[in-house]
């Protein structure tokens, strides 16, 4: 395959950066997204010139690290998927494919594709955790009966990966998805149960201080959420905000 | 609770009540208009009732001018706010890829909606205040019978203003197709039922635009 890459480059946070046209040729349909941009970079390097800075890890969809708007969409058209996971297979031959960063306030551009996601850190340092005594005594878990349809709804909320695909997607950069999957993933069960009221205020407030925009329903966020995170829990943290705030 | 106002959810569920409020205001206001189809005399009645029953005058009718002040008002500060959340547009950016073009446009499908209510005013709402409160005619009559039927009929003569009037609702029921389930999602009250809600939504949103585009088109098409 012979591809047209635009490619947003920003030498560092204050560069006020551009799009930049490359061409690339002979790309396997097998490749993943990475891998081509992989081939790009080297070539870049042989030429002498600056590679693009992008980020990923994991390169198996669990880290959450790797990014990129491609051709309008956050991981690009597949669904279900991150970028790592998107195959090249998913364009055609003489394609001209748009690569951009996450766009946010809270996600500010590090370099090129690179952006800043701790405002996701600093939520969850604000209530995403359960405190448990670790005196010895312990209760065991596994000891706690819990239903089965809390404890799969629970364990769904808690596979987000924290890319942030569902700000980047959102008409208004709403962090909403995120910070409601991970108040979710503990409001359903017992142990998060004790502080699920300074919980939810806390981490609503510091995803507010980040400033990220508020939710419309838009459900933008569910489609492109590679890990499948369902509106419900918007709506279930809006119930737990209600409650906490009539506290 | 001043703390709870200034949170983006209490304000989503701000916004959510005030629209709740428009909604039944909606239905009920549909619910009379379409008693000018059937019968004239019973539409002139219930008029007369509500412009001049003190609880529909001074306690609903104030909370009413003020959940639209506060719905399209709290609406352009969330759009300001949000805007101000992604300061670097995208150069290519799909959102029909994720989300309906009504979700994405509710500030102008509710733009449209505000130009028609101050139409609205102009037409209805502030000759009613006038001939009420500064004249003090609290009669309803007119040349010896009830107004109401007569000025309704008057209204959808001109062919533009009931050209107006259909597109506003064409707009309004956009705002509500995306609206409805958002103001429900907003409250928290889809979890477990999100499909039955959006059948109901969807019910809601076409309808009863529709009705009132009937009466104005049958006003227009029947009047004298
Ligand atoms: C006066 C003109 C209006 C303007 C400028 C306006 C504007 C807006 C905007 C910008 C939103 C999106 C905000 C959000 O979802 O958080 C919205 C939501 C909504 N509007 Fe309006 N609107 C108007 C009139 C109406 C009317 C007359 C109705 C109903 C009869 C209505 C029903 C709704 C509903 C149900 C929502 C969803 C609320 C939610 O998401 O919680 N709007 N409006
Ligand atoms: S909710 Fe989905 S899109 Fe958002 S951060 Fe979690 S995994 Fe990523
Ligand atoms: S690199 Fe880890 S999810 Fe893509």
């Amino acid at each position: 395959m012979n591809l047209t890459l635009k490619i947003w480059r920003q030498k560092n946070a204050n560069d006020k950066g551009k799009m930049v046209d490359y061409k690339i040729s002979d790309v396997s349909p097998d490749m993943s997204f990475l891998e081509m941009l992989d081939v790009l970079n080297t070539e870049l390097i042989e030429k002498g010139d600056e590679p693009v800075a992008f980020d990923h890890d994991c390169r198996e969809g669990i880290c959450g690290m790797c990014s990129l708007y491609i051709n309008g969409e956050a991981h690009g058209p597949d669904r279900g998927v991150t970028t790592c996971q998107l195959h090249m297979r998913k364009f055609k031959d003489g394609d001209t494919i748009y690569i951009e960063p996450f766009r946010s306030t809270a996600f500010p551009v590090v370099k090129d594709l690179v952006v800043d996601r701790s405002s996701f850190d600093r939520i969850q340092h604000a209530g995403g955790f359960i405190s448990v005594n670790t005196s010895g005594n312990t209760q065991d878990a596994n000891a706690i009966p819990i239903n089965k349809h809390d404890a799969d709804t629970s364990f769904d909320a808690a596979t987000c990966i924290g890319c942030g695909a569902c700000v980047a997607s959102c008409k208004n950069s709403s962090a909403m998805l995120f910070v409601s999957a991970k108040v979710s993933q503990f409001a359903l069960l017992p142990q998060g149960k004790v502080e699920a009221t300074d919980r939810v205020m806390n981490m609503v407030k510091q995803m507010d201080e980040e400033g990220f925009g508020n939710c419309t329903n838009t459900g933008a966020c569910e489609v492109e959420c590679p890990k499948g995170i369902s509106l419900e829990n918007i709506a279930r943290m809006n119930r737990e905000y209600l409650k906490a705030g009539i506290k | 609770m001043s703390g709870i106002i200034k949170s983006s959810i209490a304000r989503k569920v701000a916004m959510a009540l005030s629209a709740f409020f428009l909604m039944i205001f909606l239905l009920q206001h549909f619910a009379i208009n379409i008693l000018s189809v059937f019968s004239p005399d019973t539409f002139n009645e219930v008029s007369h009732f509500m412009g001049t029953n003190p609880l529909v005058q001074f306690a609903l009718q104030p909370v009413l001018v003020f959940a639209i002040v506060f719905h399209f008002v709290m609406g352009f500060i969330l759009e300001i706010k949000n805007k101000k959340s992604r300061t670097v547009k995208y150069v290519k950016n799909n959102g029909a890829a994720n989300s309906s073009w009504m979700s994405r446009n509710m500030i102008w499908s509710g733009a449209t909606i505000l130009a028609f209510f101050v139409l609205h005013f102009i037409d209805f709402f502030f000759p009613e205040l006038n001939t009420k409160y500064i004249l003090g005619d609290l009669s309803g009559m007119h040349n010896g019978e009830f107004k109401y039927y007569n000025e309704l009929l008057h209204k959808f003569e001109s062919p533009i203003r009931v050209g107006a009037y259909v597109i506003s609702f064409v707009l309004l029921a956009m705002h509500l197709l995306h609206g409805f389930n958002s103001a429900f999602q907003s409250v928290g009250a889809t979890v477990g039922r999100k499909e039955v809600m959006k059948k109901i939504g969807r019910a809601y949103a076409i309808l009863i635009p529709l009705g009132f585009i009937f009466i104005a088109l049958f006003h227009h098409f029947n009047g004298h």
